[in-house]
């Protein structure tokens, strides 16, 4: 692996360790409140499968950076500014039909995604890859059933479901934004090229949004800065609370 | 003359790894390292367990998570190392490894039958769904054997598992999901 590919790979293993992480967190902030026992559940085992994708992603990445950190230092010990994760994943829980929206763009993104990094010549990434594709058919049917519910329920979810619809869809775009690294490692057949799969999440998307009675929003804003580290205010808060126990207390073992 | 296989593919190549005479032994002493999350299940059960090798005196063993998230890996892998040290090998590795990903096709015959009758439907029990998903109804129930059951969530106790109730009987129950 020559160290261009080398460094380039070690940022792509961060950043979609990254996403997974914070989309974890965000999620594991229902746990105890749940609209039922069941769901509280089933949400808290979704959040598990993120935070279990980060730590085999920034275990990959610690090996390549080959510096001594583990992947917990990438997980505790770097500040917001240094996270690359998407903007769509570190927006606050909201309220649950917000959760559930984000919830299926993102789901919706990963079953278009992954079965493209499963190829990648990259054998570590393809093996995560692979692992997440079948936990990803599960949280997908789940995400779609809950936006069906809402946005097809009653008045006042429908009501939430749309404002959550129309507040997120300007996060969207920067799931398929290419820079150099992955225009890079796309090219050597290493990372995915997401600006492809831009129109196939599309119409998944609005195919569900659609059948659950919503309107698709038109491309009207944008907003990005995710994977250079500009983030919205939400995600230092988050850290936060994340990292406290660890920087706290360094090295703790029990 | 073909020959018709009594046993799915995957099973039978595991019994023939675990049959191999310098590790057959440490196998049978893995034996008794349980899944915490399903105490009645070994790690052999499952199919979480890969390969035992020997490495001149050290003793390598590689295991693979049901899921990503699965939190019962560190503690398998606590177990395993003081279950060999307990019989005298005190150099081990555990290594996980991620590829091929888990599938419930490994669990062995054996361990399906122990989680039947631990009250957890096994994979078989019920009749996946046109993606290959679990059922929205009419796993069999463990306790009653009746197929009038229905799923009341996606995600069960664990990662692993769907909760469904029977309506026969009513009682709830996990379904070990087919991934």
């Amino acid at each position: 692996m020559s160290d261009a590919i080398k460094a380039a790979t070690l940022e792509y293993a961060t950043r979609l360790g990254d996403d997974s992480v914070v989309l974890g967190h965000r999620i594991s902030e229902w746990v105890s409140y749940g609209p039922f026992l069941e769901e509280d559940i089933a949400y808290g085992n979704v959040a598990l499968d993120y935070i279990g994708r980060a730590r085999m992603f920034y275990t990959y990445a610690a090996e390549l950076a080959n510096d001594g950190r583990t992947e917990d230092d990438f997980a505790y010990m770097r500040s917001d500014r240094e996270y690359r994760n998407l903007l769509l994943m570190e927006m606050p829980k909201g309220d649950f039909a917000y959760s559930q929206v984000r919830q299926l763009f993102a789901d919706v993104y990963y079953t278009i995604m992954l079965p493209h990094l499963e190829q990648s010549k990259d054998k570590t990434l393809a093996a995560i890859a692979s692992k997440a594709i079948k936990e990803t058919k599960y949280h997908l049917r789940r995400s779609r059933d809950w936006v069906l519910r809402l946005g097809d329920g009653t008045e006042e979810s429908h009501k939430r479901t749309q404002k959550a619809v129309d507040a997120l869809w300007g996060y969207t775009h920067e799931m398929f934004d290419m820079d150099e690294t992955e225009r890079l490692l796309a090219d050597n057949g290493i990372g995915v090229d997401v600006s492809k799969l831009r129109d196939e999440w599309h119409k998944m998307v609005s195919d569900i949004l659609t059948e659950a009675t919503l309107t698709v929003p038109e491309d009207s804003w944008a907003v990005r800065g995710g994977r250079t580290g500009y983030h919205t205010e939400n995600l230092g808060h988050m850290l936060t609370e994340m990292q406290i126990v660890h920087r706290s207390h360094p090295g703790c073992q029990w | 003359m073909n020959e018709i296989s009594l046993m799915p593919e995957e099973q039978y190549r595991r019994l023939q790894q675990r049959n191999a005479p310098d590790v057959k032994e440490l196998w049978n002493l893995l034996d008794e390292v349980k899944d915490p999350e399903v105490p009645v299940l070994s790690i052999w059960d499952l199919g979480i367990l890969r390969d035992v090798e020997r490495d001149g005196d050290r003793i390598v063993v590689t295991i693979t998570p049901t899921y990503s998230g699965c939190p019962a890996m560190n503690t398998i892998t606590d177990e395993v190392v003081a279950q060999l040290n307990r019989h005298g090998y005190d150099d081990v590795e555990v290594k996980t490894a991620l590829s091929p990903a888990w599938s419930s096709e490994w669990m062995s015959p054996e361990g399906r039958r122990k989680l039947r009758n631990y009250g957890v439907a096994p994979p078989e029990d019920a009749d996946i769904d046109a993606d290959g998903l679990t059922p929205d109804a009419h796993a069999k129930c463990p306790h009653c054997g009746s197929r009038n059951t229905r799923r009341i969530s996606e995600f069960g106790s664990t990662a692993c598992k769907a909760l469904f109730q029977c309506n026969d009987c009513n009682e709830p129950f996990d379904y070990f999901k087919k991934i």
